[in-house]
């Protein structure tokens, strides 16, 4: 099911939000100007606290990363994958733009 | 010359790791290599398989690098597995009909999960653990069951224990023995991890033998599991973890010798009863012993494929079965004969109930060797009891040091030096610590090159802090000077960035990025950039184009808490307050519920703040008179003074009045590090003015300019700059010290190390600063005059532009507050809860008015 989120243009280039779908807290990522979105699980599997929207997004290894606005760790946008520990990684969502608004698939 | 045909039987972890030995450091055009993979995809790292969970890429997991069989010529046979090796004809018959011959083989059939005999273990939700096919299969039955049991609480067990919690299940774990992980703890390290686990959630049962399991239907769970003593548990899913065993069935049918035990018999070489068959991994028993961890595996991996080169110096030996894991969120680990089992061995314990651990060390009989250990909910001493161990290693005259917690007073540093040149680090992958040595000196300076060139650090990564240990050691040793660029988009220091922002006249990260660097920028050299931006422009630092840049902290103009929520403290400059300010911030905090204490720096800090509420508390302090604080920022934060001559009946100069207008002389303006100011009234020195980055004392004719002291990780004095200043002078040079400092420090440099790091020191700054000898003076005041006098309350600003407001809120698309935050009561007031303490209560989009 895809659920109607914001408008894209809700996000500040470069920043994301978060979004509530269902139960579930979901970090919304808008890395450029244009309309790339990423959605993954937005609470920070160390601290467990719901910040992940609120990090900085950066460039690795040719990807983009979010990092942890807590203590630095990053997961990478397009699936959620922890570059420092694996076993941290977190969940990622479906995430479209569709007329100028986002949907996230739940 | 014919090419030597060789088939691997498997490629799991063990088998791939085989086949790049072979490839990649011998001579793979001499071999033509054909691989059977019983399992529908290549080596992946089951090592990391709970991983799958969380985002079910199987790429991620992956162990075979890209384009790697076919730069060999090696041909994979997916989903095909050898039934039959035919010892006579030298051929295999595989399960799809097909017959190769090979002149050389190796087995890498790993092992099996190993299910009891247990009536009903065959019913459809009874799984086991070791495949990615396993996982799906557990996933799909979770998400129609409500409760999962696992069955064995050894290692792996927790670990499927684990995945359970992580699919949502009512967890619990069945255990024969009567502790937990018996291979690897002992009685009360068993007992401690049993009571962390069970306060996770997860029930755990111990001395109980299953001994059928019945279809049961009912409300409480699909199967009923009847154990001997007469108890029951009812649940929907199972898991079986109850051992591994050699997957040795195709060797015996072949003639192979096999142990008794189970496993492929195999010698010092890897070499099996038929001289062209090795084993390897799992699958292999060497002096009647199997292992079931990766890195004995991956011994055997290069031993066997040394031996196929001709190169027959390398043997094995055995291998050490030290572990350190994380179950279920409780780090253990264990070292050799963690159970005392040597006779007239001494174990040396430290247990803490309340923080829920417990160690262990075990010392020879005469007191000089470690040989065992076992560490429950505190694992820091891990690598270097296990150097200590494996380097036999002098223990200390009081072992119990080794474990004692840090302020026991100070422990034994043993330092990566005391390690001979042949110990082994990474033990994954046997990178020995003169290897580590050898990259550094070829030029790998970050523990990512080292990574890359060695493989150390890439299996379990437990050995990855002694790894940077080693690399320091070895950087310092070589006198290397490691780069200072920025980072991998900028090939610039800080310092030369700040002078291509200012004479460019550069306004974004956009155009310097464009212009100076490459790629998308990261989170070191964003911030940077937005600093060197702030400073020499003094921009509104949430404006769009900034906001992306601004660490944690900037980005709401609040301090990030370990919660989600933020601190507010608001600007007194000089430490001065009026009674209806206080009322004010009472009143605040009354309403907003904010946890209040007077913080470090002597103001009053306001924390737990929800995100959503920050523009009102603001709105509501800016009214009453303040301003923001900066707590947050790479900037001032405060003056510190003392009373002074306004009231102290020694203080010689007005302190206070000089603290408060040096506060709103330098608010604001964005630094390399933050800086703090102290102002004394007299040589009492009340204020600790010496501890600061800007220290002022008073004396009869005049002031006395102290810079780059620090409180914090390393305090240090700071140093007389200049001694009886009148007024005037004293703001001139503090414009140009706090300029030039500004322009020349590196990213997160405070004061006291940048002065240090001044060739010259503080004499080199007075020729700068009090002597102008650089004729950079009369710029650096100008400069300092430009962004002074484009100061502007952030949070006014920010209150103020209300299209703002709508970043604040926690959710985007509901007005309600971050449910994951909760307090609990603590003295007569109330701090965040423990995620432990937290209840996870379902969130309903809750309006709130
Ligand atoms: C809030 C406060 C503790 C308190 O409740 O009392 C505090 C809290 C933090 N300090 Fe501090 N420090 C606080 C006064 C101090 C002091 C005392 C002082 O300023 O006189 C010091 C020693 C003096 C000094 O800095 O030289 C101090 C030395 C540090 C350091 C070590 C700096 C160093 O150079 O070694 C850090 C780490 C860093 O900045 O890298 C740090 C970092 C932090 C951080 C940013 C840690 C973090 O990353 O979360 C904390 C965040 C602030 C927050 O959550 O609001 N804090 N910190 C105090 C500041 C409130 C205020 O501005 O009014
Ligand atoms: C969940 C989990 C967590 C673990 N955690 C750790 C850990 O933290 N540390 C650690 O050191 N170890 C750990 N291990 C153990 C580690 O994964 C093994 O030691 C390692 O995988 C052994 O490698 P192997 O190549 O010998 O066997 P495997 O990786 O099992 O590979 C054997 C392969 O051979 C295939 N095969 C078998 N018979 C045939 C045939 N006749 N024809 C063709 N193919 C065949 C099998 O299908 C399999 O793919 C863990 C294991 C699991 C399951
Ligand atoms: S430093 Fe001097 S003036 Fe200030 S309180 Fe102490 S004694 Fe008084
Ligand atoms: S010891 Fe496991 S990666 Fe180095």
């Amino acid at each position: 099911m895809w659920t109607t989120v914001c408008e894209l243009k809700a996000i500040v280039p470069g920043t994301g939000v978060c979004a509530l779908v269902g139960d579930a807290q979901i970090a919304i990522f808008r890395p450029h100007a244009d309309d790339t979105v990423y959605a993954i699980a937005n609470i920070d599997p160390f601290a467990e606290a719901s910040v992940l929207s609120r990090g900085l997004i950066c460039e690795h290894q040719g990807e983009l990363w979010v990092a942890s606005p807590l203590k630095k760790q990053r997961f990478r946008l397009r699936d959620g994958l922890c570059l420092e520990n694996r076993d941290y990684s977190v969940a990622s969502y479906a995430v479209r733009v569709s007329d100028g608004r986002i949907e996230v698939q739940n | 010359m014919a090419k030597t045909r060789l088939i691997v039987v498997g490629n799991g972890m063990v088998g791939q790791r085989f086949l790049e030995e072979l490839c990649e450091k011998g001579n793979p055009a001499a071999f033509d290599i054909t691989v059977f993979c019983a399992e529908p995809r290549v080596a992946y790292d089951r090592v990391h398989l709970s991983s799958y969970f969380s985002h079910h890429t199987d790429e991620d997991l992956s162990l075979v690098k890209p384009g790697f069989f076919e730069k060999y010529g090696i041909s994979v046979l997916v989903g095909e597995a050898v039934k039959q090796i035919d010892t006579a004809q030298k051929q295999v018959h595989s399960n799809k009909g097909k017959i190769l011959p090979y002149d050389k083989l190796v087995m890498a059939t790993g092992s099996y999960p190993w299910v009891p005999p247990i009536a009903g273990s065959a019913h459809h939700e009874c799984f086991v653990y070791r495949t990615i096919e396993d996982l799906n299969a557990i996933e799909s039955a979770a998400k129609q069951g409500k409760s999962g049991v696992v069955i064995g609480g050894g290692l792996l067990g927790l670990e499927a224990a684990g995945a359970l919690k992580a699919l949502g299940l009512d967890t619990h774990v069945v255990e024969y023995a009567p502790v937990l992980m018996a291979e690897q703890l002992d009685r009360m390290g068993g007992e401690m991890l049993r009571r962390k686990i069970n306060s996770l959630g997860v029930s755990v049962h111990t001395s109980r033998n299953t001994v059928n399991i019945a279809m049961h239907g009912g409300r409480t769970g699909l199967h009923r599991l009847n154990f001997a003593d007469g108890s029951t548990l009812d649940t929907d899913v199972i898991v079986f973890s109850t051992g591994i065993r050699p997957q040795d069935t195709l060797a015996r049918y072949s003639g192979l010798f096999v142990s008794e035990r189970g496993g492929i018999v195999i010698n010092d070489q890897c070499v099996t009863s038929n001289p062209d068959i090795y084993a390897i991994g799992e699958c292999a028993s060497w002096h009647g012993q199997y292992f079931g961890l990766v890195a004995p595996g991956y011994k055997m991996a290069q031993v066997a494929a040394d031996h196929l080169l001709g190169r027959k110096e390398l043997n094995f030996t055995g291998a050490d079965m030290s572990a350190k894991l994380k179950l279920l969120g409780v780090s253990v680990g264990s070292i050799g004969d963690a159970h005392g089992r040597t006779p007239g061995s001494r174990n040396y314990i430290f247990q803490d109930d309340q923080a829920g651990i417990y160690k262990k060390i075990v010392v020879s009989p005469d007191g000089t060797k470690l040989i065992g250990a076992v560490l429950v909910g505190d694992v820091d001493d891990y690598g270097q009891l296990l150097q200590m161990k494996l380097n036999d290693l002098p223990v200390p005259e009081h072992p119990d040091t080794l474990i004692l917690p840090a302020y026991a007073g100070a422990k034994p540093a043993m330092g990566v030096d005391a390690l001979p040149a042949s110990a082994v680090i990474c033990s994954c992958f046997d990178v020995s610590k003169q290897r580590i040595a050898d990259a550094v000196a070829a030029g790998c300076h970050t523990v990512a090159a080292i990574k890359a060139e060695t493989g150390a650090g890439t299996g379990c990564g437990g050995c990855v802090p002694l790894i940077a240990q080693v690399l320091n050691a070895e950087l310092a040793k070589q006198g290397i000077e490691v780069k200072n660029h920025l980072c991998e988009h900028f090939p610039h220091s800080r310092q030369e960035l700040f002078h291509l922002v200012k004479v460019g006249g550069l306004k974004t990260f956009g155009e310097v990025i464009a212009k100076h660097g490459h790629g998308y920028g990261c989170e070191v050299c964003k911030p940077t950039v937005g600093s060197i931006l702030a400073t020499v422009h003094n921009d509104y630092i949430l404006k769009p184009e900034h906001t992306p840049l601004q660490d944690t902290n900037d980005v709401f103009l609040g301090n990030m808490q370990k919660d989600g929520t933020y601190s507010v403290i608001p600007r007194m400059a000089g430490g001065e307050v009026t009674p209806e300010g206080l009322l004010a911030v009472a009143q605040v905090a009354k309403d907003f519920q904010l946890y209040t204490k007077i913080t470090g720096a002597q103001r009053i800090g306001l924390f737990g703040a929800h995100k959503g509420d920050l523009p009102e508390i603001w709105r509501r302090l800016i009214d009453a008179g303040f301003e923001t604080g900066q707590a947050y920022g790479k900037s001032l934060r405060m003056v510190k003074t003392c009373v002074g001559s306004t009231w102290c009946r020694f203080g010689v100069q007005d302190s206070v009045g000089l603290g408060v207008e040096l506060e709103h002389r330098y608010k604001g303006i964005r630094t390399p590090h933050k800086m703090k100011f102290g102002v004394s009234g007299c040589t009492r020195e009340c204020a600790e003015a010496q501890g600061k980055d800007v220290g002022i004392i008073a004396t009869d004719a005049g002031w006395n300019l102290f810079v780059g002291g620090n409180g914090g990780m390393k305090p240090r004095h700071a140093d007389l700059l200049a001694s009886d200043l009148d007024h005037d002078t004293l703001l001139r040079y503090l414009d140009r010290f706090l300029m030039f400092y500004a322009t020349t420090a590196d990213k997160l440099q405070r004061t006291a190390t940048w002065l240090e790091s001044l060739d010259g020191g503080i004499d080199y700054l007075r020729e700068v600063i009090v002597d102008d000898r650089l004729e950079l003076g009369a710029q650096l005041e100008a400069d300092m005059a430009e962004v002074r006098a484009k100061y502007e309350c952030e949070w006014k600003a920010t209150v103020e532009d209300t299209s703002q407001h709508a970043r604040f809120a926690h959710f985007i698309n509901s007005p309600a507050h971050d449910p994951n935050v909760q307090f609990v009561p603590a003295r007569a007031q109330h701090r965040p809860a423990s995620p432990a303490e937290r209840k996870i209560i379902p969130i309903k989009p809750v309006e709130t008015v």
